[in-house]
């Protein structure tokens, strides 16, 4: 018997074999595709700029507005390679460090989103009948306001700052998660396996613990994914136009808000910013799409 | 299809009620004073209380949401605190501004996406659908007010080819406001002069406002044209000796093109949305502009009559274009 260990044990290699195989599946389709792996690439250098931000940029004092009035508003240079802001900071140092805010902010929107939109969507698809009605017609009227617009109504109650744009934006995310769910559990509900395991005396616990549930998880990893860019993305733009974080805090969109009064002088000020925001955006739009020809080739692409 | 209609009709209905209570929910739940955002921002403490009084605000929700209903019935939507105007007579100066802004985006992306799609399907898996595919992923990744920002630099300052910001120069009379929008009454007016320098100046601003719709719509038109092409009927009509142009430009793209209208009005919402980018990046003088300015001085009634402006604009788009599917494709109706 190759599979018992000497102690008796089952050992671990043929036990997970079935995961392991699905494992290296995964990586090997993952990997067929050169988009997914650039975008793979732009996510993983956005996670580690995040995590050593402090200790590689040249000046770390920079992000939180230091000021150096005799070296303001200079090009980039080899000292300050994406050059100075008004304030005399060097942008190089300003933009990695905006990272660690724009992955919380990412994280916490889309994080908030799906503790809402899950259970709700759960519910309706797989209670169906009222529960489905009420829960879908209130989702469908919140999708029915643009996103952002609705974000702007309720961050201009609440006021402005970061905090606040990311709760609107928490608030008006999950309505996307609620229909990702609910179709997914609507389908499982009456799949033969969860037939079989219902009249075999399964009670709705364990169905939803062992059959509803780890289905959806593929497609909730996929949308997760392309919202966090889609997230960072409405954050930037709320402090864009001057309804999120406040300067100096070292934010993209709220950067291209003040280097926009130094445009086109200084075009480099908000250049730098915005493409952080573009490949960021793009690094987990391109990692979300190679995600889901993996983990849920069947779902459409949209 | 009347039955269709009606049902359609009593949905926007619901959709319209819920969208009154989800304003009314943001701007009394907030633990900010309502009264004191009526008030505006230098009110005195005397103020907010007469404001308090005046608007009901010292009543039960109940009582202040009824009131709230009927005031938008009446089409009264509160006061601006900046421009000291009715928001609705604001509304109604701005938001030709901003439509025409977005149905020239929306032209330009069903234009230039709509062929793209086609011929990216067509090319399938060749240079030319790699280039156009990079391009799609890239258009919904690009900040919009960052793209408005380079496009403004590269075309308006550097080369001198278009306008910086603003709808039409100072010295320029804006012709006769039938409808509001200056490309629309200026072609109206047979006014050509003026409609090519509308059109200069409305160029960058809707260009970039597109970019995501064209995106959006090239995807979805190349991934249908691809299925639509393997059909049996395509195949059959190639058989017959159908000229290939006419297969693909005229037999496909027809049926290809039920999906790209849903995305048209999909994206209308959205381009509706993030307008208020990019009118602050040229100064277009919408109600994105109007809202943003409003919210950054706390001014809070205009925020919210540009939301239900928006809101309700997105509905009815989605009602024709609902419509326009069920007329297209009688199998939707029942759906």
């Amino acid at each position: 018997m190759s599979g018992i260990a000497l102690d008796g044990q089952p050992a671990a290699q043929p036990r997970h074999a079935p995961a392991l195989r699905r494992l290296r599946f995964v990586v090997w389709t993952f990997s067929g595709s050169v988009s997914a792996l650039f975008g793979l690439a732009l996510v993983a250098a956005f996670l580690l700029l995040a995590a050593l931000g402090p200790w590689i940029v040249p000046f770390p004092e920079d992000a939180a507005g230091a000021i150096h009035l005799a070296q303001r508003l200079q090009p980039p240079s080899a000292l300050h390679w994406f050059g100075t802001d008004e304030m005399g900071d060097d942008i190089l140092s300003r933009v990695v460090l905006g990272t660690r805010t724009s992955l919380w902010v990412g994280l916490t929107i889309t994080g908030i989103a799906s503790a809402i939109g899950v259970p709700l969507g759960i519910a309706a698809g797989y209670l169906g009948g009222l529960p489905r009605r009420v829960i879908m017609r209130v989702t469908d009227v919140f999708l029915a306001v643009p996103g952002l617009v609705l974000a702007l109504a309720i961050v201009s109650a609440l006021g402005a700052g970061v905090m606040h744009g990311v709760l609107a934006l928490s608030l008006v995310w999950w309505p996307g998660y609620v229909r990702l769910i609910e179709a997914k559990a609507l389908t499982l509900r009456s799949e033969p396996y969860v037939e079989a395991s219902r009249t075999m005396g399964a009670g709705h616990t364990w169905i939803l613990l062992r059959h509803i549930l780890p289905n959806c998880v593929s497609p909730l990893i996929v949308k997760a994914s392309m919202d966090m860019g889609l997230a960072i993305l409405a954050v930037a733009s709320l402090g864009f136009i001057g309804l999120g974080a406040k300067p100096p805090a070292p934010e993209w969109g709220a950067m291209i808000s003040v280097a926009r009064s130094y445009m086109p002088d200084w075009w480099w000020y908000s250049f730098f910013p915005g493409l952080f925001i573009f490949l960021t955006v793009l690094g987990f739009n391109l990692f979300g799409d190679g995600l889901r020809d993996t983990l849920d080739p069947r779902s459409e692409r949209g | 299809m009347l039955r269709y209609l009606a049902g359609r009709l009593a949905l926007l209905g619901v959709m319209l009620g819920g969208l009154i209570v989800i304003t009314f929910v943001v701007a009394n739940v907030a633990p900010s004073d309502p009264a004191a955002l009526a008030a505006g921002p230098d009110a005195t403490r005397d103020m907010i209380e007469t404001v308090r009084r005046e608007y009901g605000l010292d009543q039960p929700l109940p009582a202040q949401f009824v009131r709230y209903v009927g005031d938008l019935l009446r089409g009264d939507l509160g006061r601006s605190v900046q421009t000291g105007n009715a928001v609705a007579d604001d509304l109604r100066r701005y938001f030709p501004a901003t439509m025409e802004l977005v149905l020239l985006s929306m032209a330009f992306s069903v234009l230039l996406g709509v062929p793209l799609g086609m011929l990216a399907a067509v090319r399938r898996n060749r240079p030319f659908d790699h280039a156009v595919r990079v391009l799609a992923v890239s258009g919904v990744a690009l900040p919009a007010f960052w793209a408005a920002l380079l496009l403004q630099l590269l075309f308006a300052v550097w080369l001198g080819w278009l306008p910086t910001s603003g709808q039409l120069s100072v010295s320029t009379a804006p012709p006769n406001p039938y409808t509001g929008m200056i490309l629309l009454d200026a072609l109206v007016a047979l006014d050509w002069p003026v409609f090519r320098e509308a059109l200069r100046y409305a160029l960058l601003p809707s260009l970039v406002l597109a970019l995501p719709s064209i995106a959006a719509i090239v995807r979805v038109n190349r991934a249908e044209m691809i299925e639509v092409m393997g059909a049996d009927y395509i195949t059959a009509a190639r058989a017959h000796g159908v000229s290939p142009w006419r297969v693909i430009g005229w037999l496909a793209l027809k049926n290809a093109m039920l999906p790209t209208l849903a995305m048209v009005g999909l994206r209308l919402g959205w381009t509706l949305g993030s307008s208020f980018l990019v009118e602050t990046v040229f100064d277009w003088p919408g109600i994105g502009l109007y809202a943003v300015s409003s919210a950054i001085a706390s001014d809070f009634k205009p925020v919210m009559g540009v939301t239900l402006a928006i809101g309700i604009t997105f509905m009815l788009s989605n009602l024709v274009i609902d419509l326009a599917y069920g007329w297209l494709d009688p199998r939707t109706r029942t759906a």
